[in-house]
């Protein structure tokens, strides 16, 4: 057990399925508690298990969105609300007069705000932000570039332009400021035209030069290497992806559109996922390639993803069996009930903040000032 | 190990051939320096070596070039990884993961080399490199030193057979070039590495070559020893030149044999070297005034901080008309945030900055641009419009001078130069000169360099030192902020040394920079604390030797 719990970064997936999970739990419930609770679950595990890197510190980011989303949602209700949901019996909060739009179909503009309409709003806005809370998570917890490196050998290219990107947007932040202080100095003069140009062209320049000097790195460290593949296993792969891709397109329609024949949809699904997996597994063998140091699939790996998967299924059962925990009646407003299903679930969700190994101690992250505050004191 | 037969190349669309007729054999196991200035295709010649030139780049190769045996004609760079390994000039545009040990993985993961041999090579990489400490680091937060070292190890994991370095140390302090030529000089000797290097601080490099290879502007490629290539380089560094004034043969490379030569060179020296000179003469501000001139700038307490860093830590710096005042210390000394700050580009934190008695911190931008010229260090940020012509007339009409005013600078600067071309195919040096012009426009009495000689070759270099003097001389009060010790022995008056945010030494430039050996340039290696610079040496000689001719 203590080797298992040595510190060090949890593979990134483990982290991605464990907050998947808990935001297929919240897409089953309006239940303003549960919501909460999932909310706090995710910021316990947050709080012990993120790293000091930058990702891990936008967090709160998320959080801030979150409470956003639920503000918008009751503005929004304020709104386009029109009185439409809630009983004759409702105590109305704020009697404002309703403003009817002259062309058929429209909505009814403001209308009288009732507390059970608050009450929806609410719920349904604590129930987006939680979500967003989950994905919040996943990010602070995962190494964006450890998840990539984890993709399929195929999508190794899509794998190394992602990671590049991702390298290139703080890159694109300091040329700007380096620029825009260098432009200061010049001083003023010239419309706003002349000084966006000022900033943009140089910047641009800079991007394209550093694009160039990675490109030759790349070329020069092997990057695109590729072993001999004959040709007609390149039409089969092209093949298995194409029939793949439109498996997967028509199989989604049909599930999604009740209005098509059944047997369109989960078996189109299945079998354009197979025929992409194929297509996938197939790309993969022509690129000879290695990993250094991959992400292992160890006991904590699969506690993260059962917790993740444990949760979604408490809620989903939940929702089946006590509809009335998951969705509590909002006309008139009544107290949400909880039951012992999703108290459970919600445990088990926890349990990564215990059972996964801690990130790796904090490394100092520099000795001198970072270089760019070298060049650019602004 | 490497053999150029024949070969010629052009880019596409232009008429000049970079490279011409090339027939070079490198024997395995050397340390070449390739030499010759800028624009005259080190940088082509290398990339011929792992075969960007012509795969990359485009453009018509004649002839062949055979690396280890493999013919770059039908091996495109990615198919020679495991056989050289190439080095760009800007390390940190290079990196493709986020960590130093990634990064020292990813070529081999492109390679398929099993998982435990990686295990092993990146730490066998890490410690030869001296770089173990930094494994988890990320990478664009490291120092220049270490980010050079990183590159060269993020090549070396997969063994190759030649390394091909493009001016590895130019952008680093004396102390971080040093580590890296120390690890190369390493590979060179225990792993039998073929090392080839473009330079243009060819004193840091040539004392260590086995052989030389210059790169003529006509395209041309000779191979010598050392010391016979230097013998007529257009190019040399400070101790080689000093040795021709002199007339030793054959010719020192490194500082230790030319001090063993020295000594009938100092018997012939005067034996009053005259002092540095002072060129904004304060003997006659003492004699005509009992009160000391108010200094054209006056720095008091000035603090600069970004976030948690203290990179200014109150700083007080005066600095007289007409005089040249050379800030060094390593990479993060906070030599830039001084500048800066000097600039009022910044305001400091706390502390004020004045010129000519008007403080900088009240007034605007263009005002300030009145006050204080700053040449920032990547010089090329302050230029946007697509010719020379436009950027003067742009100048002109930001700084409120006449028309023509930056042109006539320019030329004063530069000399001749088309003013339809684009300010981006200028060469580093012309480009430095533009901007100067740019910042002079306004007629500012206080100029500021942050950095200047970064990419310059020797030529260019001359040059920037006689627009300098030129500047000082004129009354304008200079501030160079480098690591070049040869440029400030050259045109500084006096030194200030910073660490870690303060001024650890202030003085005349000879004391300071014969007070520290890292400081110190060759010729006072050589000839002791007296003489800082060959033009000083000649000066001297010069009614027993001729001047010889330079450049």
């Amino acid at each position: 057990m203590s080797t298992l719990l040595l510190p060090r970064t949890l593979h990134p997936l483990a982290w991605w399925a464990w907050a998947l999970g808990l935001a297929a739990a919240a897409a089953q419930t309006t239940n303003p508690l549960l919501l909460l609770a999932l909310v706090g679950v995710v910021g316990c595990v947050v709080l012990a298990r993120r790293g000091d890197a930058p990702y891990a510190r936008a967090f709160r980011w998320y959080l801030l969105a979150g409470l956003l989303v639920v503000v918008i949602r009751v503005v929004f209700r304020l709104l386009l609300g029109g009185g439409g949901v809630g009983s004759a019996g409702d105590p109305v909060l704020l009697p404002l007069p309703g403003v009817d739009l002259q062309w058929p179909g429209a909505p009814t503009l403001l209308g009288p705000l009732t507390s059970s309409a608050l009450l929806a709003s609410v719920s349904e806005g604590l129930r987006l932000a939680t979500m967003l809370v989950c994905v919040g998570a996943a990010n602070a917890l995962a190494d964006p570039r450890r998840l990539l490196k984890s993709m399929p050998p195929a999508l190794h290219e899509v794998g190394a332009a992602a990671v590049v990107a991702v390298s290139v947007l703080p890159q694109l932040a300091e040329s700007t400021a380096r620029v825009r202080a260098a432009r200061r100095l010049r001083g003023g003069g010239g419309g706003r035209r002349n000084r966006l140009r000022a900033v943009v062209v140089p910047v641009l320049e800079d991007a394209v030069d550093r694009s160039l000097a990675l490109a030759a790195s790349m070329d020069a460290r092997g990057y695109g290497r590729r072993a001999a593949v004959p040709s007609h296993i390149r039409t089969l792969v092209a093949g298995l992806l194409m029939g793949g891709l439109i498996g997967l397109l028509v199989g989604v329609y049909a599930l999604l559109d009740t209005s098509t024949p059944r047997w369109l949809g989960l078996p189109m699904l299945a079998a354009g996922v197979a025929a992409a997996v194929g297509g996938l597994t197939l790309a993969g063998r022509r690129v000879e390639r290695t990993r250094y140091r991959p992400d292992r699939w160890a006991p904590p790996e699969i506690c993260a993803v059962l917790a993740g998967v444990v949760v979604a299924v408490t809620f989903l059962v939940t929702s089946d069996v006590a509809p009335l925990v998951t969705a509590p009646v909002v006309s008139p407003p009544s107290w949400p009930t909880l039951s012992l299903l999703p108290l459970l679930g919600l445990l088990a969700a926890l349990a990564p903040a215990l059972l996964t190994p801690p990130p790796p101690g904090s490394v100092p992250h520099r000795l001198g000032p970072p270089l760019v505050r070298a060049r650019v004191p602004a | 190990m490497i053999v150029f037969d024949q070969v010629s190349f052009g880019y596409a669309g232009a008429e000049r051939l970079v490279l011409r007729d090339v027939d070079v054999v490198v024997p395995e196991g050397e340390l070449v320096l390739v030499a010759g200035p800028t624009g005259a295709g080190k940088s082509t010649l290398l990339g011929a070596v792992n075969g960007s030139v012509p795969h990359a780049t485009g453009g018509r190769l004649a002839g062949r070039v055979l690396v280890d045996g493999l013919d770059t004609r039908t091996h495109p760079p990615r198919d020679l990884a495991h056989v050289v390994g190439w080095v760009g000039q800007d390390p940190a545009a290079s990196f493709v993961t986020g960590s130093v040990e990634e990064e020292l993985a990813y070529v081999m993961e492109q390679l398929a080399v099993p998982p435990a041999v990686m295990r092993t090579r990146v730490e066998q990489t890490l410690d030869l490199l001296g770089i173990a400490d930094l494994r988890q680091r990320p990478v664009q937060a490291l120092s220049g030193g270490q980010q050079q070292r990183v590159a060269i190890g993020a090549v070396l994991t997969a063994g190759p057979r030649v390394l091909v370095l493009d001016e590895p140390t130019s952008a680093l302090d004396p102390g971080a070039a040093e580590e890296v030529l120390g690890a190369l000089l390493r590979l060179v000797h225990d792993l039998g590495v073929t090392v080839l290097v473009a330079e243009h601080r060819l004193e840091r490099v040539v004392e260590y070559a086995d052989r030389v290879l210059s790169v003529r502007p006509d395209g041309t490629v000779s191979s010598a020893e050392p010391a016979v290539a230097m013998v007529d380089a257009p190019v040399a560094p400070p101790v080689v030149e000093l040795g021709r004034l002199a007339g030793w043969a054959p010719l020192p490379l490194s500082v230790r044999s030319a001090r063993r030569l020295a000594p009938s060179l100092r018997a012939s020296l005067p034996a009053a070297p005259h002092p540095p000179v002072p060129r904004h003469a304060p003997q006659s501000a003492a004699d005509t005034s009992a009160e000391p001139p108010t200094p054209r700038v006056r720095a008091r307490r000035v603090v600069v901080r970004h976030g948690a860093t203290v990179a200014v830590r109150a700083v007080d710096l005066d600095v007289a008309a007409g005089e040249t005042v050379a800030v060094m210390g390593r990479n993060g000394a906070g030599k830039s945030s001084l500048l800066w700050a000097l600039a009022g580009a910044s305001a400091p934190s706390a502390g004020s900055v004045s010129v000519s008695g008007e403080s900088l911190g009240t007034s605007a931008e263009a005002v300030r641009r009145r006050l204080v010229g700053l040449v920032p260090q990547t010089a090329t940020d302050l230029l946007y419009l697509d010719s020379v012509a436009d950027e003067c007339a742009q100048a002109d009409a930001e700084a409120g001078a006449p028309a023509g005013t930056c042109a006539t600078v320019l030329h004063q600067v530069l000399g001749v130069v088309d003013p339809s071309s684009h300010p981006r195919d200028l060469s580093a040096g012309q480009q430095l000169a533009l901007v100067l012009a740019v910042q002079l426009t306004a007629a500012p009495p206080v100029v500021l360099l942050d950095e200047p000689t970064r990419g310059l070759d020797y030529t260019a270099k001359r040059a920037l030192v006689r627009v300098l003097q030129r500047l000082a001389a004129d009354g304008h009060a200079v501030v160079v902020a480098s690591h070049d010790v040869e440029l400030v022995a050259q045109v500084a008056d006096r030194v200030v040394v910073m660490a870690d945010g303060e001024i650890v030494a202030d003085g005349p430039t000879a004391e300071v920079m014969t007070s520290a050996s890292t400081l110190a340039p060759q010729v006072a290696k050589v000839l002791g604390a007296d003489w800082l610079t060959v033009d000083a040496v000649a000066a001297a000689l010069a009614p027993e030797l001729a001047e010889v001719p330079r450049g």
